[in-house]
């Protein structure tokens, strides 16, 4: 994974959020305070605007700036969440213009363990983790096994859209949602679908390049 | 003086806050870090950040907060800053800033500042 895919894959993702935006909110309006997709947007126009001055950047550097205009513009807990979770992500891809399917694997796990550090979460609580632990662990096992990095993201999108599937089935433990307690249970977490676009999105420019 | 942080999601509840730890005293530095730039509802790494700056001095500066993105954006801020006399604490919002003030205003350390503070936990009201 180059830096260009890197560029490519931001940029999809910001189109991707924008187009969701309502959806991502709506989803949030039913558990939560209702801004997940509203933030969210505004953080990665924040970052479609900053990425021209990404262009001649190594990937590190990249994430770490993805991540410094979330934490920055969102507004929300996706921000310091997602922030923490790039810049994290950042340090692994440290001056490389080029990862390897393996170094991916370890920028997923830093970005994970960011966000189980910044939000003292765990997985099984109706978070973004419900999306990100499954896919991690499916990428992880498809790149061991073998199989290339598009495969392997494929596996990883389909556990991650089963992620979501069971966060409808629990109760939220963390975040404003946790304050509805049983009442949760039937809706799908927003963080964990704004997890799964990103991934979905990552695996849709890596099979256009 | 200890300077005082009052991180909300809502700029008139961080207002509304000091209004009221104002009316024990006025001498306190306390200032307010509520909603985004634009006045909506939200927490701003920026305006947390300028707000700790805005009070800032030797003896350093604590940092109450409400709930959720706000203690998350504080923590980011604080680790930016790297500066040891700048704390957040986890206390009830409105009695934790009364408590604040009024020990500011009468000189208390930092440290003593926020082991003090920490006690408005455990208050029960009635």
């Amino acid at each position: 994974m180059n830096t260009k895919q890197i560029l490519a894959i931001i940029a999809a993702i910001a189109k991707r959020i924008e187009a969701q935006k309502d959806f991502l909110t709506e989803l949030d309006n039913e558990i939560g305070d209702g801004d997940h997709g509203i933030n969210l947007a505004r953080g990665f126009k924040a970052v479609e605007e900053k990425l021209p001055t990404f262009a001649d950047k190594d990937i590190g550097a990249i994430l770490k700036g993805v991540g410094t205009a979330l934490v920055s513009t969102v507004g929300g807990a996706s921000g310091p969440l997602y922030g923490t979770a790039f810049m994290k992500a950042g340090n692994v891809c440290k001056g490389k213009t080029d990862i390897t399917a393996a170094e991916f694997v370890a920028a997923l796990e830093a970005a994970i363990n960011g966000i189980k550090m910044r939000g003292k979460a765990v997985e099984g609580e109706k978070t973004m983790l419900d999306a990100l632990c499954p896919a991690y662990k499916a990428i992880k096992a498809g790149i061991d096994g073998g199989k290339d990095l598009i495969d392997a993201l494929a596996d990883g999108v389909d556990a991650a859209q089963a992620g979501v599937e069971y966060t409808k089935t629990i109760i939220a433990t963390k975040g404003r949602a946790s304050y509805l307690k049983e009442r949760s249970i039937g809706h799908q977490d927003p963080g964990a679908t704004s997890s799964l676009y990103m991934l979905q999105t990552t695996l849709e420019v890596m099979r256009r390049a | 003086m200890v300077g005082i942080v009052i991180v909300s999601h809502s700029q008139k509840l961080a207002e509304g806050v000091i209004e009221v730890s104002k009316m024990m005293t006025e001498t306190a530095p306390i200032i307010a870090a509520g909603g985004l730039e634009d006045g909506s509802l939200g927490t701003s790494y920026d305006k947390i950040f300028a707000a700790i700056e805005t009070v800032y001095s030797s003896d350093g500066v604590i940092v109450l907060m409400d709930m959720g993105s706000a203690i998350m954006t504080t923590e980011m801020v604080l680790e930016a800053l790297d500066k040891p006399n700048v704390k957040m604490i986890d206390c009830p919002l409105v009695e934790g800033a009364v408590l604040a003030a009024v020990e500011s205003a009468g000189g208390r350390s930092l440290d003593e500042l926020s082991e003090l503070i920490k006690d408005s936990r455990t208050a029960n009201k009635f």
